[in-house]
């Protein structure tokens, strides 16, 4: 699974951090960082990460 | 193929029902009908990012699902009408469509004000076509500016105006400061502070009488009797639930349509309601049935109801627990976000300073009977990392009453 964040779009509210802590954190500048392919196992993290961003910026590419 | 489940109200709850159920097992046939005339989209930018012309207006367009390639949408069609007891609903036109199931998800309007005057350049905000005339008018040179409503949409859009750089903008609220009736006077000051200084004016204390003006509005009459000069009028008096098509059934339609513990409505298992149009016990809180018009709802509203819903037509006997969602909530205005979660509104008596201070970044805690219900965090990032750090805690929360 391949997961893309429009940093241009992201404002870093950090709904997807709660959802998806495995694939995305905020580094110690407070600016998001997430693992570009995670394993699919993660799958319904990632989706439900996708869902609740606000500015909706995540996109799940297969 | 049998008959669909029909999702009344094609937006966001909407589309994250017919996502929720693919998700929850149902591969028949989904039917969305919705009378706007486009595919879902985010409705928070339209008084934000959008309105400033920082975003496009395209890119507020959800990215459905791959699960729900092969739903029906029915766009620029009304719902009028349904039968529960017969199990259809009725479009504008006359057609008639039979359902498995049915999903209440037609939201809300904007209130109107009922007061004399001229109806043009007076402005509300909830769909695309209301934010493109809204952005027209706010840039036109020199525009004066009144918004009347103090709530969130409201100074969202004041803040957005003086942005665009409009000439005066002057918010009006029959309370005596803004955003007071969700967050307290504690907050609503400090906001009050910091709109102020960013160029906002208030009128606080005082309704509108009327509108001044012969074809459009030239001015605004508050009810002590000052008159504000206006080009553009932006009406943010809260809102009016769509329910009117459900009339008939014998349903609790007073604020919203009342549901059970599981998002069902009237005793129907075939019937669920999802998004602000839901009034819904929260087992997290008092139990109480409430609408709660937030983000986050349609998405958790329509993962408890899918799965409710899903269940019946699969004739299986799921007991899930009862829907307690943690409500989170933000809103950006000027160069600050607000950014809440849990229930603040229940713990507005007693309000502490959990962190930082009123002038800088600072974050608030709600609490009823002593304990915390609920977070907002005021300023920048720090703030907003800040209040994340409670919401571990007010997950862990029982119910607050039995
Ligand atoms: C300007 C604005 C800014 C916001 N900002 C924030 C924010 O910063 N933070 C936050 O947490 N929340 C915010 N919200 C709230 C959030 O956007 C809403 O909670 C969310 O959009 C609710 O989605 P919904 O699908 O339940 O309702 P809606 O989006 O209202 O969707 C209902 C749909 O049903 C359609 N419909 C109605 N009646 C019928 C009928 N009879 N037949 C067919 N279709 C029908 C409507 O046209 C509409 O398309 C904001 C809302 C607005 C309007
Ligand atoms: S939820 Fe969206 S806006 Fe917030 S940090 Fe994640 S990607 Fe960025």
């Amino acid at each position: 699974m391949k997961v893309v964040v429009d940093m241009n779009k992201c404002q870093d509210h950090g709904q997807c951090v709660f959802a998806a802590p495995d694939v995305f954190s905020f580094d110690e500048a407070g600016r998001l960082a997430y693992v570009s392919d995670p394993d699919d196992a993660l799958r319904d993290d990632v989706e439900e990460a996708a869902d609740v961003c606000p500015l909706q910026a995540i996109r799940i590419e297969d | 193929m049998g008959a669909p489940i029909v999702v009344a109200g094609a937006s966001m709850a909407g589309l994250r029902a017919a996502e929720q159920l693919r998700a929850a097992g149902w591969d028949g046939p989904i039917t969305l009908v919705g009378d706007e005339p486009h595919m879902p989209y985010n409705r928070p930018p339209l008084s934000k990012e959008v309105l400033a012309g920082k975003a496009p207006f395209e890119s507020l367009a959800f990215r459905p699902r791959a699960s729900v390639s092969d739903v029906e949408w029915r766009l620029g069609a009304k719902v009028v009408a349904a039968d529960l007891a017969r199990r259809i609903v009725e479009l504008h036109g006359g057609e008639v469509l039979p359902y498995a199931g049915l999903v209440v998800a037609t939201g809300m309007r904007p209130g109107r004000l009922r007061c004399p005057g001229p109806v043009d350049g007076r402005h509300t905000v909830r769909t695309l076509a209301d934010a493109q005339g809204l952005r027209e008018a706010l840039t036109r040179p020199g525009a004066r500016v009144v918004v009347v409503g103090a709530g969130f949409i409201g100074c969202e859009v004041a803040a957005t105006a003086v942005a665009l750089g409009a000439a005066e903008v002057t918010v009006v609220d029959p309370l005596p400061l803004p955003m007071m009736g969700p967050l307290g006077e504690l907050l609503a000051r400090a906001l009050l502070k910091r709109h102020k200084e960013r160029g906002v004016r208030f009128a606080l204390g005082t309704g509108v009488a009327g509108f001044e003006g012969d074809d459009r509005v030239t001015g605004v009459v508050l009810g002590d009797g000052r008159v504000l000069p206006a080009d553009v009028v932006v009406e943010s008096v809260g809102s009016v639930a769509n329910t009117e098509w459900l009339e008939g059934n014998g349903l609790d339609l007073a604020d919203g349509v009342l549901t059970d513990e599981h998002l069902r409505v009237g005793g129907r298992p075939a019937v669920v309601a999802v998004g602000d149009v839901a009034r819904f016990p929260n087992a997290r809180y008092d139990g109480v049935p409430r609408r709660v018009e937030h983000w986050s709802i349609p998405t958790d509203t329509a993962k408890h109801a899918a799965k409710v819903l899903a269940a019946h037509l699969a004739g299986a006997d799921i007991a899930p627990a009862p829907f307690a969602p943690l409500p989170t909530f933000w809103s950006d205005q000027h160069d600050f976000r607000l950014q809440s979660f849990g229930a603040p509104v229940l713990g507005k008596d007693d309000v502490r300073v959990l962190d930082g201070d009123l002038d800088g970044d600072v974050l608030a805690g709600y609490h009823q009977g002593g304990r915390l219900v609920g977070v907002v965090a005021l300023g920048g990032q720090a703030a907003a990392a800040a209040a994340a750090r409670y919401r571990a805690e007010l997950l862990k929360q029982p119910a607050l009453t039995a």
